[in-house]
């Protein structure tokens, strides 16, 4: 008789259908149950506790957010944050995202421009972002360009390096081959070369997303009049909790979103490429 | 054997080497090599592990420049990798983000300009399809790379170095990763196309057998010999092309390896070039091909056994 592989322990576990669903579940189970039960013994305690609102305070919140005009602008706060700082993080991880195409192609392909910048976009990307805040606010003011500019400094440096590396990493020999079949050096760069690190691209930039956020919170956190940063931070004092969990989660839900459709974009469009680097 | 040599000096020469030296710091790679391929040669170099037959092929391609000495394809200097000569590598060769139609006539695509390009793309996308289907593989022109096996690979680069029509063909170990049945297979293939086409081939492979079976001159390369300058400190000393034959063509089937012909000249060419205990002057090498040629200088002329090093 066979032995049937473990479920779960050791290296030899084959945890499958819905067994393995299962599983991928209890994490956030257990983490709901807990909450649950805290927030239920801090309202026995005090009827008016706001550190962990339950879960009918928290779908109030949402409702009164999201689905509610306010009184003061006439606009949903919700919708609003939601669409001035997807506008901000787009934005800058856009710019970030062809920058740091351009820049990592050319300075990995061509040995000039890689001697010119390299030392510089090592030196750039040493700069923690946060530090130079202050900096981007007095020059690029307060509105806008400053959060977009924050988000574009803080990675468009990782972006511009990993593109460098993914172009260093392509064999010679491809390089050699596209110039004997008659390709002049812009072709072999943009021809050749730009669609093969496409997918790459797409790779880094789902990795440079949660620090795009990061920098996005922080610069609407100082300094905004929406965005779900600023309301989180706005909120804050009066312990709104009810708020900010909900706008939390938001927040990562949009982020796990963005990352799925980046991992469906290259599923659709390059199968090639994760077929071949099996 | 006077008739074929005739016919050979007609041609044109592709290819020619003089005093081609390639050191990389204190180590000497090649030593004077000279050498000179004719138009329609299916030329093959073999030699020993270290002997530097990737170093020259490299230098052929323009991946890298000579130290010294001077290197002509087609009468003008070598210089950077560009369409007077194709490569087949043994990895790498195709873009894996083309389909095996778009590898195929990528060259065509790469040598018009965008309008004439967009106006043409069915004639193109027709003459690769031709040529895809000359290696056998019309039915697999919407594939990509990574779903085509390893001999079916090298077909595709074949196709997609002849497309261009280069002058000279390289081929660097081509074959090297093919299964044994694959890689015989492939051989054959190759030659039925060289005989539908005599384009001009440079073959470099580590295997001897298969030099011996494909090409029409083979052509040792080896450090394993010795010369006027007598001992030299390790490294000193490169590789040289210590023998040249002109091959019996065509070979048709793989029965020609038992031969005991291909057999006798098979085991004095490992004895020539692959024993490092078998020694010959650089004055006694075997350079019987018509189109070989040796520039010896004075020092290198002499009888070793005079001469010593301080050391």
């Amino acid at each position: 008789m066979s032995q049937q592989p473990a479920k779960f322990f050791g290296i030899h576990a084959q945890p499958r259908g819905g067994w393995k669903w299962l599983l991928a579940v209890i994490p956030f189970l257990l983490v709901l149950i807990i909450y649950s039960v805290a927030s239920d013994l801090r309202h026995r305690d005090n009827p008016h506790d706001k550190l962990l609102p339950t879960f009918t305070q928290m779908a109030d919140a949402v409702k009164r957010m999201a689905f509610t005009e306010d009184r003061r602008s006439g606009h949903y706060l919700m919708v609003q944050d939601t669409l001035s700082s997807l506008q901000r993080l787009l934005t800058g991880v856009f710019l970030a995202a062809l920058v740091g195409l351009l820049l990592g192609l050319n300075m990995g392909l061509f040995p000039g421009v890689d001697a010119l910048l390299r030392s510089f976009i090592t030196f750039i990307s040493m700069i923690p972002p946060l530090a130079i805040l202050p900096i981007i606010f007095i020059s690029f003011g307060v509105d806008e360009t400053a959060k977009i500019m924050l988000i574009f400094l803080g990675i468009f440096p990782i972006i511009t390096r990993d593109i460098y590396l993914a172009v260093q990493q392509l064999p010679k020999e491809q390089i050699t081959k596209a110039l004997t079949l008659g390709a002049s050096q812009l072709a072999l760069a943009y021809r050749i070369i730009l669609p093969q690190i496409l997918p790459r691209l797409i790779d880094t930039l789902r990795l440079a997303l949660g620090a795009a956020w990061l920098f996005l919170i922080a610069a609407e956190a100082i300094s905004s009049t929406d965005g779900l940063g600023y309301r989180i931070f706005l909120v804050r004092r009066y312990l709104a909790m009810d708020v900010i969990l909900p706008y939390v989660l938001w927040i990562t839900l949009l982020g796990f979103t963005m990352d799925w459709g980046l991992r469906m974009l290259l599923r659709w469009r390059f199968k090639w490429y994760l077929e071949s680097n099996k | 054997m006077s008739d074929t040599s005739m016919t050979m000096q007609q041609r044109s020469t592709i290819l020619h080497l003089e005093d081609v030296y390639k050191r990389y710091g204190e180590l000497l790679i090649l030593d004077d090599i000279d050498l000179s391929v004719k138009e329609g040669e299916l030329c093959t170099l073999v030699g020993p592990s270290g002997s530097g037959k990737s170093t020259l092929l490299r230098l052929i391609l323009g991946q890298e420049q000579p130290s010294a000495g001077e290197l002509t394809i087609a009468g003008k200097v070598a210089g950077t990798p560009d369409t007077r000569r194709g490569i087949v590598f043994q990895r790498y060769s195709l873009f894996p983000h083309l389909t095996v139609l778009q590898n195929v006539a990528l060259g065509r695509n790469l040598q018009t300009g965008f309008l004439e390009r967009r106006r043409r793309r069915k004639e193109f996308d027709e003459e690769a399809m031709h040529y895809l289907q000359r290696v056998r593989l019309g039915q697999h022109a919407d594939k990509y790379p990574h779903e085509l096996s390893g001999g079916m690979r090298q077909r595709v680069a074949i196709a997609q170095s002849l497309l261009t029509k280069p002058p000279i063909l390289l081929m660097d170990e081509p074959f090297g990763a093919l299964d044994p049945e694959t890689r015989e297979e492939m051989q054959i293939f190759l030659l039925e196309l060289w005989d539908e086409h005599r384009m001009t081939i440079f073959f470099v492979t580590h295997d001897l057998e298969e030099a011996l079976f494909v090409g029409t001159r083979i052509l040792v390369l080896s450090q394993y010999y010795t010369d006027g300058r007598g001992e030299l400190p390790n490294g000193e000393r490169g590789a040289r092309i210590v023998a040249d034959y002109h091959l019996p063509q065509m070979a048709s089937s793989t029965e020609i390896k038992h031969n005991p012909e291909f057999v006798q000249l098979l085991e004095h060419i490992r004895q020539e070039g692959f024993n490092p205990n078998y020694l010959q002057h650089a004055r006694a090498f075997n350079l019987k091909h018509p189109d070989s040629f040796q520039t010896l200088s004075e020092v290198e002329h002499y009888t070793a056994t005079s001469v010593t090093t301080s050391s």
